[in-house]
């Protein structure tokens, strides 16, 4: 289980990288953490002809609050944004979706730009950027542009990424201070990839009427999604174990998964449901005790 | 034909300079280049957690690491951690505690215990636990080794390490 | 002779495992630590289809790769060695280290490239090119025994590969007779070891002399040593098999590493340099080993009060592609102890081995024994509900009484020592059992699905190699040619060097068990010094170390001959030693007391003689010792047990020789909207003889309750239906992690020594395995009983117990 032979270039500055992947096309591969490339190395079943390390290049390695939102640079590791003060206490959710990424070390190099432009429906990260409604920052020897999480992901391991991009900054919005929130993920196992992920913010009003609501799902779809008519049921009105329900019922027809051998699709769906569910009760938990 | 590149890098204090493949993985290249036969391949696609090094302090797994990206690094491997001979509170206590049979996964288990006491003197047994999960032993069913790493922590706390 | 004079003894003592030492400094010797000069890296092109025809395989562009040293073709293996044996397998299945002219599983290896390094390697298996012709394939046991079903050997023209119909007792009648008859069908699914190392092998030729040297991580049995010799066409001292100081992990399963150790002998021999082949995680998964699965049918018979009185079952194996020996085993090992713990005296067991287009299957922990459990503990359990007897009560009023030791079964096992129904009760009060049907009460009443379970079961240790018989029938056993087997012994050598040191060496192949320090511990006992004092090198290597067929790390054998056949040694020269230190001293030898490793003469203590001073004469000075006295102080034994016989002729055999007992009992609860299953508490007794090291032996049920943690709820060696191998990773084949056991296991212990071996030790390291998956399946479907679920099949996925209850509420409803 050994990867096939390639070239290996370690530039030291973006432009060198913007460089060297108009030269190189689709042949080449940005090496960020390499924990989810590596491993499909070993196994032969990636074959770039160049491998492209962005470790050693400066300043894209950043957590950083800035108007309203958390500027993380695309090389920041996975346990850098679990472990961040800042994250924790403005954006929890993301702290505790990176605490999941499966174990320590490979959260030690793996990284959030590496993450996303890999787009594996299942990855805690990805599904945060789709919830939080995230702005990424794309560049090349053509320029830079944004763009919205919600156009970003196209398909299975697949983004609107051209060949000769990289990606350079994620700017997360901070959700309003008086978000609650829920992050639940069903795996077989601890570390696992997950079967179904379900990531809930809530925003509740006085008159304790839900005035906003957020609910992504990971691993049910080719990409994270929202599930925007659950939402939309939840906006206006007021918390029960019924609306709770009726909410959780709906999220089932925002999936269309896939089969594999650790669930069904069926068993998916059904899982995205009984997930969403629980978290909608630990969320508005957390939002009964914010208030005592 | 593909370059090879030469790299320096500090592993358990010594200076290493080798010219490597750049495919070459950097358990392969402790193990076989360095002769740190400590480094035990169990999987190589991140799983199993034996081959887990420290680079520049933090755990990572060799197998998903190649050797051309730690150049420049210091690297400890299980056989760095004994100093002047005497081994770590972390080695002793899995020694004590009866914290490995076959050994095959203990290289992995010790660094990881040793990483999670200095970042975390006073763990939980769930703590212990999460931080263990990324290693898998087939042997003890985890039990003395989590014991193993109690007793560590005690013993590093008293010995204020 | 004095032999109970021991001043401390460390038999039953935890003394810290002297191995770990090296293991935490990363200086375990393991076989990929093997390094030797003019040595190449093999690594195998494997199937990628579950059953086809090998029209044509093209190496040449391999060949041409720059650092490729050779490569080895399947088509070349009838001309250079000779197929695999194995008992009861008609010669019509041919079995070789590699696919000649027909794959028949996927990871089947096609062609062996030796290159360099292991990477390039692998760049030449991308250049060999193989044209397949795709056949239809079975993967199920029933289906592959149904008409127009693939056949997989041709020759053959079935895909029944064995077949044995065993009868005790009288079956019909007792069903005849029974007031309660339960039946079902159970399966029982394919799960392994999974070592976190892998199988390795380096074999090195050496032209000049025509001489194989071989390492491995094999564990033994060294009877099937033999079969690598036989198929390897060479002289067998032309031969010499080394086993690592170390071996990372086996729970039996690298029993299955003779298969690759030939295809190494063979590429080292044609290419004439030394061949390395370190299996990557993918081999180890699609080509390894694994346990085999079962499909049965299963009835009981019982009196009302809940007697068993006979049980009647047809079992369908799957065996995978091959018969790799020692299967058929898997249904044969348990033979002796086929009724466990209980006293019933009629049986029929069907039993089929059938062959599949998937992976061979070979010896894993508990070896046939989790899957007879399995199907008695459900039945009875099964029973139980029926007559609304309590799980525990009815186990007790079947369980075999202390006075009826030593307790001969129907099969032919003689259980030498043991208390069944006090280790019940120990589990009873360990796991608070009453205790906990009421926590189970209240948790019902709050819509909980708690549930109990329990397991019992006998452990066979020390294999009688005459079981392996059993796949013959007594027709076929009567024929001219067919030689009976027996015996299950091992060889230990003790020395006790110039300067008075001790140092023994083993063949046991020590895989985790900490054999080092256990030999140390009853050797130290022996002598009456620090186990520190004592070396052990637990090591095999064919051409110096003595051993016997049966030697090896398997059926939890080492508790009871291992260190019988050192403590025998061990006495054997202290007895000399005595004989010369009363001549030294000029005392009877009566007089002589061995202690603090010194010998000193009763009633005058100031009176001694050191180890040293007397391994020193009989070392430096042999010719002051009376005539007849050989030179230096050194023994080997073998130990063996006479109980170890050949089959009868109407298929009875004692097919192991100690056997200790244990009872799981488990609590657990269900999720009833995910399906996952959450264990509250878990309890076990055991009774393994003497306990030798508390520690080790817990080591050995942790484990071994981990892993069938892992059978019940992750570990899945699953195919497709074309054959596939879908969890093929660490990623998708689920071994439990920290997180995924409970956080506390009770253990208890009945010590019942056994009459048969040196220290009244038994095997231990099995246990568990054989006995949890039935606690863990009877626990949940006990907490599913308000909704009506019967547990059938493993593993217990949150997925299958979700179905599980839909089934049976559907079932309900339409019934209603």
């Amino acid at each position: 289980m050994k990867p096939a032979p390639f070239e290996y270039l370690d530039p030291r500055t973006k432009e060198e990288v913007f460089q060297l992947l108009d030269e190189l096309g689709e042949d080449a591969k940005l090496l960020a953490g390499g924990q989810s490339l590596l491993p499909i190395m070993n196994f032969r079943l990636a074959r770039p002809s160049h491998l492209i390390d962005i470790n050693r290049i400066p300043g894209l390695d950043y957590i950083r609050e800035e108007n309203g939102h958390m500027a993380i640079g695309a090389m920041t590791r996975e346990r850098a944004i679990e472990i961040s003060g800042v994250i924790k206490e403005k954006i929890p959710i993301l702290s505790e979706a990176a605490r999941h990424i499966a174990f320590l070390p490979i959260r030690n190099k793996g990284t959030i730009g590496g993450s996303i432009a890999h787009a594996d429906p299942s990855a805690e990260l990805c599904l945060m950027i789709k919830l939080l409604g995230a702005q990424i920052r794309v560049e090349s020897s053509q320029g830079s542009r944004w763009m919205d999480a919600d156009d970003f992901f196209q398909t299975y391991l697949t983004t609107v990424l051209e060949p000769n991009e990289m990606i350079t900054e994620i700017q997360i919005p901070i959700p309003p201070k008086e978000t609650v929130y829920s992050f639940n993920t069903f795996s077989r196992r601890h570390g696992d990839f997950a079967i179904v992920s379900v990531a809930i913010l809530l925003q509740m009003g006085r008159d304790g009427l839900c005035e906003k609501a957020k609910i992504a799902l990971g691993s049910v779809n080719p990409t994270p999604i929202r599930a925007h008519g659950a939402e939309d049921l939840l906006v206006g009105r007021k918390m029960s174990g019924k609306l709770m329900d009726e909410v959780s019922i709906l999220t089932e027809e925002a999936c269309d998964p896939d089969s594999d051998i650790h669930a069904s699709a069926e068993n998916k769906r059904e899982m995205v449901r009984v997930f969403t569910g629980r978290g909608l009760r630990e969320a508005f938990k957390r939002y009964e005790e914010s208030r005592r | 034909m593909i370059g090879q590149r030469a790299i320096k890098l500090y592993v358990n204090g010594d200076m290493v300079e080798a010219t490597v493949e750049p495919r070459k993985l950097l358990s392969d290249f402790l193990r076989d280049d360095v002769g740190l036969s400590g480094v035990h391949i169990g999987c190589e696609h991140g799983h199993c957690g034996a081959c887990t090094v420290l680079v520049n302090g933090e755990l990572v797994r060799s197998c998903l690491t190649l050797a051309v990206q730690v150049d420049g690094c210091h690297i400890v491997t299980i056989e760095g951690l004994a100093k002047d001979g005497k081994l770590h509170p972390v080695q002793e206590s899995f020694y004590e505690n009866y914290g490995a049979q076959c050994g095959f996964c203990t290289p992995g288990q010790v660094l990881t215990s040793y990483a999670l006491l200095k970042e975390n003197p006073n763990p939980t047994e769930e703590e212990i636990r999460e931080a263990i999960s990324g290693h898998l032993c087939r042997c003890t069913g985890y039990y003395s080794i989590v014991e193993s790493v109690k007793a560590a922590a005690e013993k590093m706390r008293e010995q204020n390490l | 002779m004095v032999n109970e004079n021991r001043q401390s003894r460390w038999v039953g003592r935890y003394f810290p495992a002297k191995e770990i030492l090296r293991y935490v400094r990363g200086r375990g010797e393991y076989i990929d630590d093997v390094r030797l000069p003019n040595m190449w890296h093999a690594a195998d092109l494997r199937s990628p289809y579950a059953h086809a025809r090998v029209r044509h395989v093209d190496a040449s562009e391999a060949l041409k790769l720059e650092g490729v040293k050779g490569v080895l073709l399947g088509k070349e293996l009838p001309e250079i060695c000779e197929p695999f044996p194995a008992a009861g397998v008609s010669n019509q299945v041919k079995f070789y280290s590699m696919a000649v002219d027909k794959v028949r599983y996927m990871g089947e290896p096609v062609a062996t490239v030796v290159a360099k390094n292991r990477y390039i390697a692998e760049d030449a298996l991308d250049l060999i090119h193989v044209d397949y012709e795709p056949l239809p394939v079975v993967v199920d046991q029933e289906k592959a025994l149904e008409k127009g079903a693939p056949i997989l050997h041709e020759a053959l023209g079935t895909n029944l590969i064995n077949h044995r119909v065993l009868h005790w007792g009288d079956v019909d009648k007792a069903f005849e007779e029974a007031d309660a008859v339960v039946e079902d069908r159970f399966l029982f699914h394919s799960y392994s070891g999974i070592p976190v190392e892998n199988f390795g092998v380096v074999a090195r030729y050496d032209p000049g002399e025509d001489f194989l040297t071989l390492w491995s991580n094999f564990v033994g049995p060294f009877s099937l040593y033999y079969l690598m010799v036989m198929a390897l066409k060479m002289p067998e001292n032309k031969i010499r098999f080394i086993v690592p100081r170390d071996i990372g992990g086996s729970f039996g399963i690298k029993c299955g590493i003779f298969v690759d150790v030939v295809r190494m002998g063979l590429a080292a021999k044609k290419l004439g340099c030394a061949v390395k082949w370190i299996q990557d995680r993918h081999d180890h998964m699609v080509g390894g080993g694994r346990h085999s699965g079962r499909i049965s049918y299963v009835k009981m018979a019982a009196t009302k009060e809940g007697i068993i009185k006979g049980i009647d079952e047809t079992w369908y194996e799957d065996v995978g592609a091959y018969m790799r020996a020692p299967e058929p085993a898997c249904m044969y090992r348990p033979f002796g102890n086929y009724v466990g713990g209980y006293t019933f005296r009629n049986h029929r067991v069907d039993a089929h081995a059938v062959a599949v287009n998937k992976l061979e299957t070979s010896p894993y922990r508990g070896y046939g024994c989790h899957l007879v459990y399995f199907n008695h503990e459900r039945i009875l359990d099964m029973l139980s509900r029926k007559l609304e007897i309590d799980p525990v009560e009815i186990r007790l009023r079947n369980l075999i009484d202390h006075d009826q030791f030593p307790y001969e079964t129907p099969s032919g096992a003689i259980y030498d020592s043991g208390d069944y129904k006090a280790c019940l009760k120990k589990a009873v009060e360990l796991f608070g059992y009453e205790k906990m049907r009421e926590m189970q009460k209240k948790a019902k009443a709050e819509g909980r699905y708690v549930g109990i379970g329990v397991a019992v079961g006998v452990d066979p240790s020390v294999s009688n190699m005459a079981y392996i018989t059993v796949a013959f029938t007594p027709e076929e056993r009567a024929q001219a040619g067919y030689l009976p087997k027996s015996g299950g012994g091992e060889t230990a050598f003790v020395k006790v060097d110039p300067s008075g040191t001790i140092t023994v060496s083993m063949g046991t192949c020590q895989s985790g068990q900490s054999h080092e320090t256990t030999i140390a511990q009853v050797v130290a006992d022996e002598f009456g010094v620090s186990p520190d004092k004592v070396t052990v090198i637990d090591q095999m290597d064919t051409a110096t170390h003595p051993f016997c067929i049966s030697t090896g790390s398997y059926s939890s054998r080492f508790a009871s001959v291992g260190t019988s056949a050192a403590v025998l040694a061990a006495r054997k020269v202290k007895d000399k030693m005595i004989r010369i230190a009363a001549h030294v001293l000029e005392a009877s030898l009566e007089d002589i007391v061995v202690a603090d490793g010194k010998f000193f003469v009763k009633g005058a203590p100031e009176v001694s003689l050191t180890m040293k001073r007397v391994a020193g004469t009989a070392h430096w000075n042999p010719g002051t010792l009376p005539s007849g006295t050989d030179v230096g102080l050194s023994a080997q034994e073998t130990f063996n047990l006479e109980s170890a016989k050949a089959i009868s002729k109407d298929d009875r055999v004692n097919s192991s020789n100690t056997y200790g007992f244990m009872v799981d009992m488990a609590a657990v609860e269900v999720d009833p909207e995910t399906g996952k299953v959450d264990i509250l508490k878990y309890a076990t007794v055991h009774d393994v003889g003497t306990v030798l090291n508390p520690k080790f032996l817990e080591g050995q049920i942790y484990g071994s309750i981990a892993q069938s943690i892992g059978g019940v709820f992750y570990e899945d060696y699953k195919y497709d239906e074309n054959g596939q191998m879908v969890a093929a990773s660490l990623a998708d084949y689920l071994c439990p992690t920290a997180k995924e056991v409970p956080k506390k296991l009770e253990i208890g212990h009945v010590e019942t020594p056994s009459p048969i071996t040196v220290l009244g030790s038994k095997g231990g390291a099995e246990s568990s395995n054989e006995v949890c998956p039935a606690a863990l399946a009877n626990a949940v479907e006990d907490a599913l009983i308000p909704l009506n679920v019967t547990i059938r099949e493993l593993p217990l996925t949150p997925e299958k117990v979700l179905t599980l209850i839909r089934e049976a509420q559907a079932s309900r409803e339409s019934i209603s």
